[in-house]
């Protein structure tokens, strides 16, 4: 019965994924893609619990290498996306004759 | 922390995700969208801690605060321009941590079939991303060629790779065991395929590629979910699943091609199109700034060209000279121009372009004949006329900005080299063509100082 619970969050989430997602206009493509990188990142929540487990070494260290490589998508994601949204700027907000 | 009370917590943090990607949806308010979501992942991680299964936090805090500063600075340092390689970047160390999730949950005790067989495919699509986004990441950087690597039983050696990965899966499936050999033969051919996938797709259908990636990110952070029982991944995963894949979606139509010729075919000038004869008529700096002061709209159409030349500024400040001129400015700009979707959207706008002066391709068109002067910058397939009215051309059918029906055309290229594609432009050979010869960048300060001068 688990397994079916979660199909249907599945497949609820791809719907709402798709009407969120068609109405990003092509100027933010970019943007968007690296947000929607950076939320893949989300798998460092089985990364952490693998991590902090004790019931084998192996699956610890698996865990610890998941948590950095998921933290680089994470943090390196959403900084970078941060970073170019913060470019798009309106007309009215750019003073004429500045920044040369 | 009671489980119960933890997935309460997923269930505000999936609000904010979807709340978060709402607001991409518009320039005004993506910045906040992006803040929520991030605020999402904290709260999904800050709750996580709380887990009982989490004995020891040594290993976690060491590996997450390396991993934090590695982004953190990674996405400081890194030009505008390079960002398709960032992003493809970021998108394998994703696919390789739902790689070592999947692997880490084989440990845990009682697993039944159907877990296993998430694992295995968190697994598998997790290293298909890493290695497609490393190689990905090559072909941008051109560390290695950027062209399509194209072999003559390549068809024959994926699909055998494939039954292999296949057969694989199926025998692990069988008998699972963290040391079966069968396990690390799964890892092995899914790294390859993610390598064999990326290999024929060339330079000019990167857009497509670095979606699909990361849609295949989402889904294997989507089968990670699956496998350790975990809604918060299932819910995010498939969002971004969703969003890869609008995003191939959009990039194939601009192509006119469909995802299967994308990944299967290379690029191959298999017709020969229609030789193109003419002369062309190149101009100097000194009159293409006379025939700009005359203009009342000008058009810029960039291309992966300008990145290249690292134009954007330059343009930038030509745009605002016309437009102190009384022209009315817009830069064209074609769903697939650049490496990535959007490329060019963000290199103007880190020129501190206006969003409101970028406009999509189906806006222009039907205005374009109202144009006085588009501006072809690095940009060559997305505006060969061939597209569309030579049938045996290898674009043919793909949607073009048509610049060539603008009352003048600049085109500003190094030289008379044809494009990606290799395909022959009859652009350069129209009446209201003028070919601007040279570097994109040093061309375009040329017309601004005769502008300043």
């Amino acid at each position: 019965m688990e397994a079916v619970f979660l199909a249907m969050v599945l497949m609820l989430s791809i719907f709402l994924g798709f009407e969120l997602i068609s109405k990003v206009p092509a100027t933010l493509h970019t943007p968007l893609m690296s947000g929607a990188n950076a939320i893949s990142g989300i798998t460092i929540v089985g990364a952490l619990i693998s991590a902090g487990g004790e019931s084998d070494a192996m699956s610890s260290y698996l865990g610890a290498a998941a948590v950095m490589f998921a933290m680089i998508n994470v943090a390196g994601g959403y900084l970078v996306t941060n970073r170019m949204l913060s470019m798009f700027k309106k007309k009215d907000t750019t003073q004429p004759g500045g920044k040369a | 922390m009671n489980p119960v009370i933890i997935n309460l917590w997923y269930v505000v943090a999936a609000a904010l995700f979807i709340f978060g990607l709402k607001q991409l949806g518009s320039p005004a308010t993506a910045v906040r969208g992006n803040i929520l979501s991030s605020l999402a992942m904290v709260i999904a991680i800050a709750v996580t801690l709380f887990n009982k299964e989490i004995l020891s936090f040594q290993l976690i805090l060491i590996a997450a605060a390396v991993g934090a500063v590695i982004g953190a600075i990674a996405a400081q340092k890194v030009e505008m321009t390079s960002m398709p390689e960032m992003v493809a970047l970021f998108n394998g160390s994703g696919g390789i941590a739902s790689l070592m999730v999947g692997w880490a949950a084989l440990y845990s005790t009682g697993n039944t079939t159907f877990t296993d067989v998430t694992i295995l495919l968190s697994i598998v699509i997790g290293g298909m991303t890493f290695s497609g986004s490393i190689l990905a990441w090559g072909k941008l950087s051109e560390v290695m060629t950027s062209a399509a690597v194209v072999f003559g039983a390549q068809r024959f050696v994926n699909a055998a790779i494939l039954l292999a990965l296949i057969a694989c899966s199926v025998m692990f499936c069988m008998a699972p065991a963290v040391d079966s050999p069968y396990l690390y033969a799964v890892i092995g051919l899914a790294l390859l395929i993610g390598v064999m996938a990326v290999l024929p797709i060339g330079g000019a259908d990167m857009p497509v590629v670095i979606s699909l990636l990361n849609s295949y990110s989402g889904l294997a952070a989507c089968a990670a979910g699956f496998a350790i029982n975990n809604n918060i991944l299932i819910v995010a995963g498939s969002m971004v699943g969703a969003a890869g894949i609008i995003l191939t979606n959009i990039m194939c139509k601009a192509m006119n091609r469909s995802l299967g010729h994308v990944l299967f075919s290379g690029f191959g000038a298999v017709k020969q199109a229609t030789k193109v004869e003419g002369e062309v008529k190149p101009i100097v700096a000194e009159d293409a700034f006379l025939i700009l002061e005359a203009a009342q709209s000008v058009s810029f159409v960039p291309g992966y060209g300008m990145a290249v030349a690292q134009a954007q500024h330059v343009v930038r400040e030509l745009g605002e000279l016309l437009e102190k001129n009384g022209a009315e400015v817009t830069y064209a700009i074609h769903p697939v121009a650049g490496r990535m979707p959007g490329h060019m959207n963000v290199l103007l706008a880190e020129a501190n372009v206006p969003y409101d002066q970028l406009v999509e391709m189906e806006d222009i068109n039907p205005r374009i004949d109202n144009v006085d002067v588009a501006v072809v910058i690095g940009a060559n397939d997305v505006v060969n006329p061939s597209a569309r009215n030579d049938e045996n051309s290898p674009i043919y059918g793909m949607p073009i900005i048509n610049v060539d029906q603008a009352r003048t055309v600049f085109v500003l290229k190094r030289s008379m080299g044809s494009g990606f594609s290799g395909v022959d432009n009859p652009l350069f050979f129209g009446d209201n063509t003028r070919m601007l010869f040279g570097d994109a960048k040093q061309s375009i300060a040329a017309v601004v100082a005769e502008f300043k001068g």
